[in-house]
């Protein structure tokens, strides 16, 4: 019989286990329903290789694109205020909360045959939808706001007094932000690039709508596991544990790098002039 | 050399900073109590705040320049401003801290500052005496025709400070340049700067020596901003000497000449502490209990019915000063000054 002051930590207890192990089973259960060889056969099929070679062909893009994009977009919203700025930063995180399929639909609504852009990119001869392309897009779509988000938040937490500092140095905007601001926010900035990159790596819903599933074109891993889980119900489990190890290795390695040490200098207001 | 000319007006959250100054080769303070909108100068000379109004100039190189449209960018102008925590980057050692002033004298100033050792190290590990070194380094490499001090001393423990004080006082001697530096501490500024201003909510209040300041403050304030105590009561003339009745009831004389509400400021090497009122020249006796025994280096500061007194540590243990022990704090009316009570 318990004690009624263990009741409640009892509880907590137990609504704990039964979380931890709904969340783990699903993940158990793809490493345990085949032997591990098995799997680690399955990955060398035709279907497999392709999927890969399309996902991380696809996703360092889409990446890069981010980075080189998100970047100064994330900083000119963290150190300026201006009319509107909210305004831009709820835009930027709107795809978080948006429902793939409306990615998609919106995807095609803008770039496809039909769409927005469409006549002047046939025009050009320009092919988006079911292309690689087309893959890009979507995974940046969806995968630029958790980057862009902490960047801004990276950006934000560099001390103001060290920009001043290196301004009176004598470096100007360009240098300050090469030599101080971005060493600084490094460690945030490669956390967001792994959140991006990780939600970029499991896209789904607006690539299947906009670029289609074709096999060593636009397939990437997750739309493999699709394909193939009524035909070769192996293959798709061989793919979802890949996907597993990696979306693991993409965590750890983020919290390894929140443990990174910061600024140990003070901040003031970077906005109202101090006294 | 060239002189350091600014005449600007910035507004702050609850007043206006209005300051006209210039400085020559030498090292001007700014004293006013924290919010006075000293800094607040610093930012504005060095190009981090935009006054709304102003001209600022070196020689015969233009600053900023409201009514002729220029601006110089915070890099595009000579300053070396020393940031009150000094703002030393964290991800680099102090050697690439100094070079990224400027690299041609970096082997000099490390061992100008005595910091050749540390040249490898990065801020986080060292101490506030060794940090304040690396930022005068730093701001130096950048080879300034201003220099800003920003509270240089106030991020130093008091032990610290003292030995740094003195070493700042001839670094700053020997650079012989337009020098700006703000601290809430009058001695600080007394010790280091040729002449100080005193800030008061935006405003010079009162602008000479540190003697002249101490010896004739503008008001209450600044009198009590040197380390004075002031009082307040209400004056009458006796025709040669003023009395002036405290607030606590009790009557002080003064040579200075004043009628109604008044505040009386004494230093506190001025007073003078016995055991019984001696029968000297001092016409003003104030008697009580010692409410606070402090000491502050050699000297030993004495509290007794609202006034502080300095007396010698010798002094302090030959009458066995003690709290609550009954003394007389003595002064003379000469030392005893009235004024304006803002």
């Amino acid at each position: 019989m318990l004690a009624r002051k263990q009741l409640f930590p009892a509880g907590l207890g137990l609504a704990a286990l039964a979380t931890a192990t709904f969340l783990a089973l699903p993940l158990i259960a793809i490493y345990t329903r085949v032997p591990i060889g098995r799997l680690v056969d399955q990955l060398g099929s035709r279907v497999v290789v392709d999927a890969l070679v399309v996902s991380v062909k696809t996703t360092v893009i889409a990446q890069l694109l981010i980075l080189l994009f998100g970047t100064p977009t994330a900083y000119l919203l963290a150190t300026r205020r201006f009319r509107g700025r909210s305004l831009a930063i709820t835009l930027i995180e709107l795809p978080l909360v948006l429902p793939p399929a409306v990615a998609g639909i919106g995807l095609l609504a803008a770039f496809g045959r039909v769409g927005m852009l469409g006549g002047a990119l046939t025009f050009l001869g320009w092919q988006v939808p079911f292309t690689q392309a087309a893959v890009v897009l979507a995974v940046a779509f969806v995968a630029s706001p958790l980057y862009v988000r902490q960047a801004i938040a990276s950006f934000e937490a560099v001390d103001p007094t060290l920009v001043d500092a290196s301004r009176t140095l004598g470096a100007g905007e360009a240098r300050t932000f090469a030599r101080i601001v971005l060493p600084l926010a490094a460690a945030g900035l490669a956390a967001g690039t792994a959140l991006a990159f990780a939600r970029g790596l499991g896209e789904f819903g607006a690539t299947i709508m906009f670029a289609g599933s074709l096999q060593g074109r636009t397939q990437t891993l997750p739309l493999a596991i699709y394909a193939e889980f009524d035909s070769n119900f192996d293959t798709a489990l061989a793919i979802g544990g890949l996907l597993v190890a990696v979306s693991a290795v993409l965590l750890l390695s983020l919290k390894l790098g929140f443990r990174w040490k910061r600024s140990d200098s003070t901040s003031a207001s970077r906005f109202a002039p101090s006294a | 050399m060239e002189a350091l000319r600014l005449d600007i007006s910035v507004p702050l959250r609850s007043f206006r900073l209005e300051l006209a100054l210039a400085v020559g080769a030498e090292t001007v303070a700014l004293v006013g109590p924290s919010g006075a909108g000293k800094s607040t100068v610093l930012r504005t000379v060095a190009g981090l705040v935009r006054p709304e109004r102003g001209e600022i100039t070196l020689g015969d190189t233009t600053w900023h320049s409201s009514a002729r449209g220029i601006r110089l960018d915070p890099d595009e102008r000579a300053v070396g401003l020393v940031f009150q925590e000094y703002a030393l980057f964290p991800h680099l050692t102090v050697r690439q801290n100094v070079a990224f002033g400027g690299k041609a004298r970096v082997d000099e100033l490390l061992e100008r500052f005595r910091i050749t050792h540390l040249a490898t190290a990065r801020p986080g590990s060292l101490s506030g005496g060794e940090r304040q070194r690396v930022a005068l380094a730093r701001a130096l490499a950048r080879e300034p025709q201003v220099l800003l001090l920003d509270e240089p001393l106030s991020a130093l423990d008091a032990e610290t400070k003292t030995a740094v004080r003195g070493e700042m006082h001839e670094l700053l001697h020997e650079l012989a340049l337009p020098t700006l530096l703000v601290t809430h501490d009058f001695a600080d500024a007394a010790l280091l700067a040729d002449r100080i201003g005193v800030i008061v909510d935006g405003s010079l209040v009162q602008e000479g020596h540190a003697d002249e300041i101490l010896a004739r403050p503008a008001s209450a304030f600044v009198a009590s901003l040197t380390g004075a105590n002031v009082l307040s009561g209400t004056a009458r003339s006796h025709g040669d000497i003023t009395e002036v009745v405290l607030d606590s009831g009790a009557s002080v004389f003064s040579t200075d000449t004043a009628i109604g509400r008044v505040g009386v400021a004494i230093h506190p090497w001025d007073i003078s502490i016995a055991r019984e009122a001696a029968t000297d020249s001092a016409l003003n006796h104030v008697r009580g209990p010692v409410t606070s025994v402090f000491a502050l280096g050699n000297r030993v500061r004495i509290g007794v019915g609202g006034l502080a007194g300095e007396v010698t540590r010798e002094s302090a243990e030959r009458l066995g000063l003690r709290e609550g022990e009954i003394v007389v704090a003595s002064f003379k009316a000469t030392a005893t000054r009235l004024l304006p009570q803002t």
